[in-house]
């Protein structure tokens, strides 16, 4: 039963304080100042959270039924979490920045404590005790040798309270109460290691995916992605697809798609349909000049991120030293496990769209913008989809299909085929990293200069909301609005002078690029850090220092420091002043991200004949304040660890002067099994004064400069051009 | 377009079809079935993963006409939450997946594997799982967790 259902079934039950649900009648949506919006207690004492955001398999969904729990006083198990469905949530931005806990849990936290207030003073009401007198254990009231419980007191009613709101709308949505949320002191469920409810339905295949969404009368579509970069359609052949039962060309502007009713068919269809594409000629650089185009490129936009002291002056100090580098990062693709998929059902003056987009809310905007609708009339379900880790082709298939469904006055499936979710996915942006330090007589760094040039990492924005931000939008004429945006390294090295700064360069195409770029897990993290960890242990080596020794005598934070000294302890590292040159290395690397601080340290071997480097034990070190949930967080590490070495050894989407030639898992190779580590040993630091922050995306970040730098210990070669595959590595070490 | 006849999971089955349509179509399509997965239709990933008369197929790329008169089993038939196959018994005590989109390959792929080899080391089942891709980065709990498996076969 969802909650609408619930709530209107439930409308008989008119009882006490609380008043009767009249749910439907209010329009039924979702309104942050309405306790009823964020929590419901159920007729049997079961709870219902309503989250907007959602857990793609990193414990999420279970952490937020520990918070809630935890706060109400019910057992973890009685917490049911009702995820990223716009209809019964507020829009707290999806899944996003790794704010998941950190902000996402905070409005949940704080319903719940109100909740918990108001049922105590009603039980107190009803039962003639004070409120000081009684106690809640797992939605029981007691007190005075009397008791209740929270089903007897609200189940299936509304708590009509209204509560106070920042006013924010998506990550940083709060709300205001009069309970005071527990102390960290008094959690029972928090911090314990609760298993996800997600897991054994993948297992056993009982539950849909996104995917297996299947409405009556749908028709299933494939759009038709053009073979070039910078294509428009001329003419579509519908004759050449006619052979093929009920298959039909959908083409509006630029944008081209075929339906029918049975998937195969479409399938067919799109492979066969011939269509009449004029290009641009050789709108790309040789993937091979890359990164020379981007340092010849015109600067867009720069900021300088961080500043201090005079980085200009002390560089011409007489008698420093200058050491300096260059580190080159590709362009990356999701590549999500499946293509994207997405149903919609648009009716005459509404649309539900079912979808795997990692934010439906800003889905339904987007739909509702497309369509001419108001956002109230369009709903956006999150079904788990294939995967995602930011901004993947899943908003893309969610505008195609309502596009789609409207045209033809249907139900329409849409799934893209591998090329959709490779060649076609918003990438994570190629760049220029560039390091240089000044280095006085004594040994200390003076000056440190890092400066970031690439492609924005924002040609589309986060999410769907604005159809200019859709392949579909653009297909059919609405300009593209990119931000210029990039980032910087996130440290705390007490260098006297520094200046972090970012540049983006030009996009190669500007509407319906297949390099355009939106943020991937992590977004320019892995690829900052891979040039900032690798240029810190350069400096130390240039100094004749050991890299752990020396990011501990420059790092400021005391947490910085706990995560570096517990991964070297962890990692057994053995002091160091230079490469170990035995063909086995260990390197580190640090980062902070948003409050989270890790380090890690990977052992590597390297086959000189093959080329092959395998990460045969990484070690982690992660404080991401207090920790919610051990065993989901020491997973979603895990995940990272690995997602990083995949970027850092094998990913780069591969491109000629007119297309993504990236299309598969064969021209997009990502880590597999053999390449597995051996082993991830994962040091938790849980600090429960400190408020959460992030987990979902931080441990990614240091990987690429780990690897490369146990790299460089087992060779004395530096890498400085990721990924570090097997032919950059023959050819480095010829 | 003719009848293809063959058993899934257990239950007899006929499906209307193309000679070369894939198997997968016809299990998802015709059939209704959820599982198992389209997530290249290259034999590049394994979420299509199913068996065919016990053997790992990709089902993305076998035609519906090579099925007829066989077996076929998904990670529906291979066990249930009443009756789990030690792997997916393993699966969940290890909280294996995460998206899980791509978990018929490993577990088809895996079990076909450990009923031959049971005692399969470390490098055989690396070996033997290569080629499935898994996007979330968990194959070292998926390693973990055919490790579990393999101990209550023992």
């Amino acid at each position: 039963m969802d909650r609408r259902q619930f709530l209107q079934a439930s409308g008989a039950l008119v009882v006490c304080a609380f008043s009767p649900v009249s749910f439907s009648a209010e329009k039924g949506l979702p309104v942050p100042t309405d306790l009823d919006s964020w929590i419901a207690v159920l007729p049997d004492g079961r709870v219902q959270a309503f989250f907007g955001k959602m857990d793609m398999g990193q414990s999420l969904e279970v952490a937020i039924a520990q918070i809630v729990a935890d706060e109400l006083d019910v057992a973890c198990g009685k917490v049911d979490v009702l995820m990223g469905d716009s209809a019964t949530s507020c829009n707290q931005g999806g899944a996003s920045g790794s704010f998941g806990v950190s902000h996402g849990a905070k409005p949940l936290r704080n319903a719940a404590a109100e909740a918990r207030r108001l049922l105590v003073e009603r039980a107190s009401q009803e039962l003639g005790v004070p409120v000081s007198d009684l106690k809640v254990v797992d939605g029981v009231i007691s007190g005075g040798g009397k008791e209740t419980t929270y089903a007897k007191l609200i189940g299936g009613r509304r708590f009509g309270q209204q509560v106070g709101w920042n006013k924010q709308v998506g990550n940083f949505m709060d709300i205001k109460v009069q309970a005071k949320p527990k102390a960290p002191t008094e959690y029972k469920v928090v911090g314990q290691p609760f298993e996800r409810r997600d897991v054994a339905w993948k297992v056993f295949g009982t539950k849909d995916f996104v995917t297996d969404v299947r409405i009556k009368d749908m028709l299933h579509a494939r759009v038709v992605r053009p073979p070039r970069a910078a294509c428009k359609v001329r003419g579509v052949d519908q004759s050449s697809i006619k052979s093929i039962r009920g298959a039909r060309v959908v083409r509006e502007g630029d944008f081209v798609a075929v339906i029918a009713p049975r998937e195969w068919d479409a399938v067919r269809a799109a492979q066969n349909l011939k269509v009449d594409w004029h290009w641009v000629e050789a709108p790309f650089p040789e993937m091979a000049a890359l990164h020379e185009h981007i340092k010849a490129a015109k600067v867009l936009k720069r900021a300088e991120a961080a500043k201090k002291g005079d980085v200009a002056a002390a560089f011409v100090q007489p008698g420093v030293r200058i050491v300096e580098a260059e580190y080159h990062w590709p362009f990356q693709s999701h590549a999500s496990m499946g293509p994207a998929c997405a149903v919609a059902d648009v009716k005459k003056d509404g649309c539900t769209v079912w979808t795997g987009s990692q934010k439906p809310h800003y889905t339904r905007d987007g739909v509702a913008a497309l369509l001419g609708l108001p956002a109230d009339n369009v709903r956006a379900i999150w079904v788990p989809g294939p995967g995602s880790y930011g901004r993947n082709d899943a908003g893309d298939a969610a505008m195609d299909a309502a596009f789609l469904s409207k045209k033809l006055g249907k139900p329409v499936r849409v799934q893209g085929m591998r090329a959709d979710g490779t060649a076609w996915d918003p990438k994570g942006p190629a760049a220029v990293h560039r390091a240089r330090a000044a280095i006085d007589s004594s040994g200390r760094v003076v000056a440190y200069e890092f400066v970031s040039k690439g492609f924005s990492r924002q040609h589309i924005a986060t999410n769907e909301a604005d159809p200019a931000d859709s392949l579909v939008g653009q297909g059919t004429g609405v300009p593209p609005k990119p931000t210029q945006l990039y980032g910087h390294p996130e440290e705390s090295y007490a260098f006297d002078n520094k200046l972090l700064a970012w540049e983006t360069v030009p996009q190669l195409v500007d509407s319906c690029s297949p390099l355009r770029t939106a943020h991937l897990r992590d977004p320019v993290g892995p690829d900052i850090h891979f040039g900032s960890e690798q240029f810190i242990d350069e400096l130390a080596a240039a100094l004749g220092e050991d890299p752990v020794a020396f990011r501990l005598k420059y790092l400021s934070n005391p947490r910085h420091q706990a995560v570096v000294r517990a991964a070297a302890e962890k990692a057994a590292w053995q002091p160091r002043t230079g490469p170990a040159k035995t063909g086995k290395g260990q390197g580190i690397a640090f980062a902070e991200r948003n409050g989270t601080s890790v380090a890690a340290i990977a052992d590597v071997e390297v086959d000189r004949q093959s080329g092959r480097i395998w990460a045969r034990r990484v070690c982690v070190a992660h404080d991401c304040g207090l920790i919610i949930n051990p065993q989901g967080l020491r997973y979603t590490i895990e995940g990272n660890v690995l997602h990083g070495i995949s970027r850092t050894l094998y990913e780069q989407v591969r491109f000629d002067r007119d297309s993504v030639t990236s299309v598969d898992w064969a021209s997009y190779p990502i880590v597999e099994i053999q390449d597995a580590p051996e082993a991830i040993e994962i040091t938790l630091i849980n600090r429960p004064e400190v408020a959460p922050s992030g987990a979902g995306e931080p441990s990614i970040r240091v990987i690429p400069a780990a690897v490369a730098n146990a790299f460089f210990d087992a060779t004395g070669v530096r890498l400085r051009r990721a990924p570090l595959d097997p032919e950059s590595v023959k050819l480095a070490l010829r | 377009m003719a009848a293809f006849r063959f058993t899934v999971d257990g239950k007899p089955v006929s499906v209307n079809a193309e000679p070369d349509m894939p198997l997968l179509y016809a299990l998802r399509g015709d059939l209704g079935m959820n599982n198992p997965h389209f997530g290249c239709g290259l034999a590049q990933c394994g979420a299509c993963t199913v068996h065919l008369d016990g053997e790992p197929t990709r089902s993305c790329v076998m035609p519906v006409s090579a099925a007829a008169g066989r077996k076929v089993t998904t990670i529906k038939g291979l066990g249930t939450p009443e009756k789990p196959h030690p792997l997916q018994a393993a699966y969940v005590a290890e909280q294996v997946p995460q998206c899980g989109y791509c978990i018929n390959g490993w577990i088809m792929t895996a079990a076909a594997l450990l009923k031959k080899n049971p005692g399969a080391t470390d490098a055989e089942l690396r070996e033997g799982l290569a080629g499935l891709k898994c996007r979330c980065g968990t194959h070292v709990s998926i390693l973990r967790a055919i490790k579990r498996a393999q101990q209550s076969l023992a």
